[in-house]
């Protein structure tokens, strides 16, 4: 089944098998890796991208459902070679161990920040409470969200869209 | 496998028509588990995540009808005066879930854990079918889910919608799960006093077959408020034991199983507990109320 989608701004198109999920499409079908493939069922959150601006996993969506639509990742955060307040606010709180959570973490983030430019300790609990770091990182995370939400909004960076 | 992109409920209806085996896909927080795992293959899925005609709501004199495609970031954020069916929105999956997953889906799936079920049953709601030839089903929502995962929708039918009679007065949904975020109920519970009707509704999640009323703690309640004269002052006196008895009452009506989720005996004694919460926030909540006036 041909596919068209606009990924971060560029209409894409890829085949696929009618039953496959947007994640495959993103990963296997046109290249873009950045999303991670886990758990396969909306538990872990690593496959996080925005399909029309809404925060979703990508395993969940039927690669179908967003033909014809917008999807965003975390590949379209920033310009090449640059990187995102988020991004650079987890490197330098070492919110990143292995990393295979971060991609996802990062685009949830970027998320709640848009809706709540300044989240308290429980807004991002829950607002990161789909996405799972298997090396116990999450208080670092914590210190990066914080961190980026501070700088967004004493620079009034972050409405990326 | 066929994949159907209807843009409108006509055009769903018409592949319903001619292809009743093709699975209605909307937030695929369910299906897309079940398809990625390869548990299931159907042979068509019906794309309806575009059919604005399942993403409304409004309400009609007294009565509030949700679109079936109504998801439960809209239920937690944008409906109004829908307060236990918001609270139970919000403990579902995550953000990334409840950006996707709809009413219907709820429904549809039918899980004895799905976490908006044991609101519908205690608003006594309706669910609102469609066939092919456009016609509407009413169906109660006991009619609805007779069992674990089984509805009685017809191969060519959608879902709608959901309604129910709007009422005055609190209400609450509980649950109880190892987070509390991203985790499938092991006991729920959902209390509406209806001060108009003098009526407590109480329903339970995740603890039978399928979601269940307690009309034994609901009537003991109401006999008890009615003696007590709450209805018309929310401020008397109720006996604590009151809170004790409804929720055994409430335990007693739970018919739970063990499984990997928990245990029968732990949610019959979760159920007592929420049972007894829930009484207490209802008293606690129309005094507030009343004092806020």
């Amino acid at each position: 089944m041909l596919i068209r989608v606009r990924v971060n701004g560029e209409w894409r198109t890829g085949e696929v098998w009618p039953g496959a999920n947007l994640l495959s499409l993103l990963r296997d079908t046109l290249g873009l890796p950045g999303a991670k493939n886990a758990c396969e069922q909306g538990e872990c959150g690593s496959c996080s991208v925005w399909l029309d601006g809404e925060l979703v996993c990508a395993c969940l969506v039927l690669a179908a459902q967003a033909h014809e639509r917008d999807v965003r990742t975390v590949e379209g955060l920033a310009p090449e070679g640059t990187l995102h307040p988020v991004q650079e606010a987890f490197l330098e709180t070492g919110a990143v161990q292995c990393g295979f959570c971060t991609p996802g973490l990062i685009v949830a983030a970027v998320d709640l920040l848009r809706r709540v430019p300044a989240p308290d300790d429980s807004a991002i609990r829950e607002a990161l409470a789909g996405n799972l770091c298997r090396c116990t990182g999450y208080g670092k995370i914590l210190e990066a969200v914080r961190l980026a939400a501070d700088r967004m909004r004493t620079s009034g960076a972050g409405d990326d869209r | 496998m066929d994949v159907h992109l209807a843009r409108t409920l006509e055009e769903a209806l018409e592949v319903k028509a001619r292809q009743p085996e093709a699975v209605p896909i909307a937030g695929g927080t369910d299906l897309m588990v079940a398809l990625n795992f390869d548990r299931q293959r159907p042979p068509a899925l019906l794309d309806v995540s575009r059919l604005e005609d399942l993403r409304v709501w409004r309400r009609e004199d007294d009565v509030f009808f949700v679109g079936a495609g109504v998801t439960y970031t809209q239920l937690l954020h944008t409906l109004p005066g829908t307060h236990p069916l918001a609270q139970a929105a919000r403990t579902v999956g995550s953000v990334q879930i409840r950006n996707r997953g709809t009413l219907g889906g709820n429904l549809g799936t039918a899980s004895p854990a799905g976490d908006t079920l044991p609101v519908l049953a205690a608003y006594d709601a309706d669910v609102v079918l469609i066939r092919p030839d456009g016609r509407r089903r009413v169906v109660p929502w006991h009619a609805f889910m007779v069992g674990p995962k089984r509805t009685t929708l017809a191969s060519d039918e959608l879902i709608l919608g959901v309604q129910w009679r709007l009422t005055r007065g609190p209400g609450s949904f509980l649950k109880v799960g190892p987070r509390n975020a991203m985790v499938i109920a092991v006991a729920s519970l959902c209390l509406v006093a209806d001060v108009d009707r003098r009526r407590i509704r109480v329903a339970l999640g995740s603890v039978g077959p399928t979601v269940l009323r307690a009309p034994a703690a609901e009537a003991y309640a109401e006999q008890v408020l009615t003696a007590a004269g709450w209805w018309d002052d929310p401020a008397v006196e109720v006996a604590p034991q009151v809170a004790e008895e409804f929720g055994e009452r409430v335990a007693a009506a739970a018919r739970p199983i063990d499984d990997v989720r928990g245990t029968a005996a732990y949610r019959r004694h979760a159920c007592a507990v929420l049972g007894r919460r829930a009484l207490r926030w209802m008293l606690e909540d129309r005094v507030r109320e009343a004092a806020s006036c």
